[in-house]
């Protein structure tokens, strides 16, 4: 007993010292609750990169890296207390993979100088960096996905779109929200007619909306869900025979755990995309020697190359770069926030340097400045092949409407700077 | 020994109907207040204000307003979310469009739209009673979150439907937005809750909770003796959701700075409060902080517990964290059905005794 309060309590006392020695990057992570389907491969994708540089490399520039896992279950509340919870173990980055708690912890990382990456989520004015100190939301944004399925949609329909009637199904909520104000401007520009569904969370109830649609019959139908709604929406999609090529999801409706229930059913969904999918790298022989061989794979080890892994794999790999990015800068390898900052604000990827890491073709190339927080708003799309069971890309990543979603950012940063008595300024 | 009525004289009727009659008591009371007021804000730091402190404030809050309606009036009630989210709209409206307005008056006005709401939606609780009423609060919480998703008005017409708290001071100090010192969120929210439990307390004692407390008992025998069910009801409705309002307000304003109204007002939300009150004790303000404190620092401690000594994954701690939950409110249940407030009562006559029980 006197030996296990021992441990106990030498325990707490690692949990509670601050760890200078590492670079610790938190992850705000779910794996319960409603939206934990795609929580849990993105978790674990975050932590078995982490993992490899640690096993591999020895760390970040000689320095371990250190994940801390904490459970928010998506929700804002739980999500506070993780964030203040693990902000002062000395922690780089946020990653919440939430809207909800993004937009919570927007002003607080800034009053905390800790930096926060949400890619492809959370609030997309956070490109305007002058207004944004501390979000970055690189590679790419949803004002980027509703223009770059629009700009898909164009491609197959010879550049015109007049006519069309397209319908957005959308969680309602601030995620699913946002992009109907691009859309409408989109659909001011090009001439389709918006319709916009809403589905209440968590989304099992889509009878209605469904309904809608098949008397309707829009020629397109676009998708911004999360968690058990994408399951529901093509399985619904898939009961009224909505040919599944006119069903573009946004990336987070475009993982194998959306589209298997609906068995072949499901077959020609397509999904946007900010990275490639698949686990053809030479990253992946790495990762099989260093952690999943030799035990060290995050939860069950079973979400392996799967989409959301791989998302989790790159975010993770971008936090990496923006890190050693920052240790280059500042000449010192045990970096803090505020230097985190600064590396996340000078990063940049290149092919080559994609190539060098064994990611070869994994993600567009984009460089990050302080007026850009959003990196260059490159968007491809995949398609679901049921018979096969994979994702495959086809289409490479493009470039989106800028015009539209640049002047829209500018608008409402531009609300959020005045709101809140911000000077719009690059330091 | 020390906890006991002997000694302790009581010459006038003021003294002898106080609300902590024995002397310990009173000083406990006195001493609880001292630090709360006097130490916590010196020693309170981010973590302890936003992840334990103001959560349990802000619950208290609105499971004391909870309690009224339900506890002391008899009322069932699922509209609490519903009931907060309109103190917070109506303080982010209010903040917006006014923010040279003092904060208190601001969450002040905020619990006095929420009355007039509550009113309005307990009307229907003058025909029909029990379950029935209860559904037709839950009608109350739907429509209530669906109107603030749906009219962009209440929201300022942002692109997200979200409503975030642009920073706002209380003579001078900042107590809302990221800026704001844990200390001063703390202090805020703590002079609303002593306020409201003072307020709760003497409104329950007074003649307006003795006819209240005649509607809960049995409302035709309570008509008979002359008391206006119209007035007691529609009273108990429009103070309940009042200090529900009041909840709301903070719980947007200072605690989480950003809400959006199906996540965090949902239906959810107005079962944990229902949870607190029960689990607390109805009927009783001092079960309003128990059950809020039941429910807000457990998770957190079997979280610390589980994930950062154990060092569990986080998804056993998480799933666990449901079951032993679930667990002690069952165990509670049927082993103290009248709550935390019981077992504290009883604690108080057995303390009386010690230490010669006979």
């Amino acid at each position: 007993m006197k030996k296990k309060l021992a441990t106990v309590a030498l325990g707490a006392l690692m949990a509670a010292g601050p760890a200078m020695a590492d670079l610790v990057f938190p992850s705000l992570s779910y794996r319960t609750g409603p939206y934990a389907a795609g929580g849990i491969p993105f978790a674990d994708g975050y932590a078995d990169y982490f993992t490899l540089l640690n096993e591999r490399d020895g760390g970040i520039g000689g320095v371990m890296a250190k994940v801390i896992e904490c459970e928010t279950g998506y929700n804002t509340e739980k999500g506070v207390e993780c964030y203040e919870s693990t902000k002062g173990e000395g922690a780089l980055i946020y990653q919440p993979l939430s809207t909800g708690i993004t937009y919570q912890l927007i002003p607080k990382t800034t009053a905390d100088d800790i930096p926060m990456h949400t890619m492809g989520y959370g609030r997309t004015s956070a490109k305007n960096g002058k207004v944004f100190s501390h979000t970055f939301n690189y590679p790419a944004n949803y004002w980027d996905g509703a223009s770059g399925a629009i700009n898909y949609l164009l491609d197959e329909n010879g550049g015109d779109l007049s006519g069309k009637k397209i319908a957005l199904v959308y969680h309602n909520s601030a995620y699913g929200k946002e992009p109907i104000r691009t859309l409408e401007e989109l659909s001011k520009k090009h001439g389709f007619e918006l319709a916009a569904l809403p589905v209440d969370h968590p989304g099992q109830e889509q009878k209605s909306q469904w309904l809608q649609i098949r008397r309707d019959k829009p020629d397109y139908v676009l998708m911004w869900g999360w968690g058990v709604m994408n399951q529901v929406a093509i399985q619904e999609a898939a009961n009224i025979r909505f040919p599944m090529e006119n069903f573009i999801g946004i990336w987070w409706s475009g993982a194998e755990h959306d589209v298997m229930p609906a068995g072949d059913a499901a077959n020609g969904y397509k999904a946007l995309t900010f990275h490639n999918v698949g686990t053809d790298y030479p990253l992946y022989d790495d990762l099989k020697t260093h952690v999943i061989d030799a035990g060290k794979a995050a939860g069950a080890g079973d979400q392996v190359g799967t989409v959301l892994y791989n998302r989790g794999l790159y975010a993770a790999m971008l936090a990496a770069e923006a890190a050693k990015k920052a240790q280059e800068i500042h000449g010192t390898a045990d970096i803090n926030a505020s230097q985190m900052r600064d590396g996340m604000e000078a990063l940049e990827m290149t092919e080559e340097k994609m190539t060098e890491l064994g990611l070869p073709n994994f993600g567009p190339t984009f460089s990050v400045t302080c007026e850009n927080h959003g990196g260059d708003a490159l968007v491809g799309v995949t398609q679901w092949d049921a018979a096969n069971k994979a994702w495959t890309l086809i289409s490479e990543f493009k470039p989106t409407d800028g015009e539209v979603i640049g002047a829209l950012i500018e608008e409402d940063s531009a609300a959020y700077a005045a709101e809140n008595n911000i000077e719009p300024a690059c330091n | 020994m020390f906890y006991r009525e002997a000694g302790d004289f009581k010459v006038s009727y003021r003294d002898d109907s106080q609300t902590f009659p024995i002397k310990f008591d009173r000083y406990r009371y006195y001493v609880v207040l001292a630090v709360a007021f006097g130490v916590i804000p010196f020693l309170i730091n981010d973590y302890w204000a936003n992840a334990l402190l103001l959560p349990f404030l802000i619950y208290a809050i609105a499971a004391i307003g909870l309690n009224i309606l339900v506890g002391y009036c008899g009322q069932v009630s699922l509209g609490t979310g519903g009931f907060m989210a309109v103190g917070a709209y109506s303080c982010y409206k209010l903040m917006t469009a006014f923010p040279e307005v003092s904060m208190f008056i601001h969450v002040i006005l905020a619990g006095g739209i929420t009355a007039l709401v509550g009113v309005l939606f307990g009307l229907p609780s003058l025909r029909i009673k029990g379950f029935y009423l209860a559904v037709a609060t839950l009608a109350a919480q739907f429509f209530l979150v669906w109107l603030f998703n749906r009219v962009p008005w209440f929201y300022n017409y942002s692109a997200s439907g979200q409503i975030n708290a642009p920073e706002r001071d209380v003579f001078g100090i900042i107590i809302t937005g990221p800026n704001a010192p844990a200390w001063a969120t703390y202090l805020f929210c703590l002079v609303f809750l002593a306020l409201s439990a003072l307020i709760a307390r003497n409104l329950t004692r007074g003649t307006t909770g003795r006819t209240w407390m005649a509607i809960r008992d049995m409302d035709i025998a309570a008509e008979i003796i002359g008391v206006n069910p119209l007035k007691a009801k529609m009273s108990a409705f429009a103070v309940s959701s009042f200090f529900i309002g009041i909840s709301g307000a903070l719980f947007f304003a200072l605690y989480l700075g950003a809400v959006e109204v199906g996540e965090a007002f949902g239906i959810q939300k107005s079962f944990l409060v229902l949870f607190m009150v029960i689990i607390g004790g109805l009927g009783s303000i001092f079960g309003s902080f128990a059950g809020a404190a039941f429910l807000v620092l457990l998770p957190v401690v079997l979280k610390v517990v589980g994930a950062d000594w154990l060092g569990w994954p986080t998804d056993i701690v998480a799933h666990l964290q449901l079951v032993i939950v679930g667990a002690l409110i069952i165990l509670f249940l049927i082993l103290e059905p009248h709550g935390l407030a019981q077992l504290w009562r009883v604690a108080k006559e057995k303390l009386r005794l010690w230490p010669f029980p006979y």
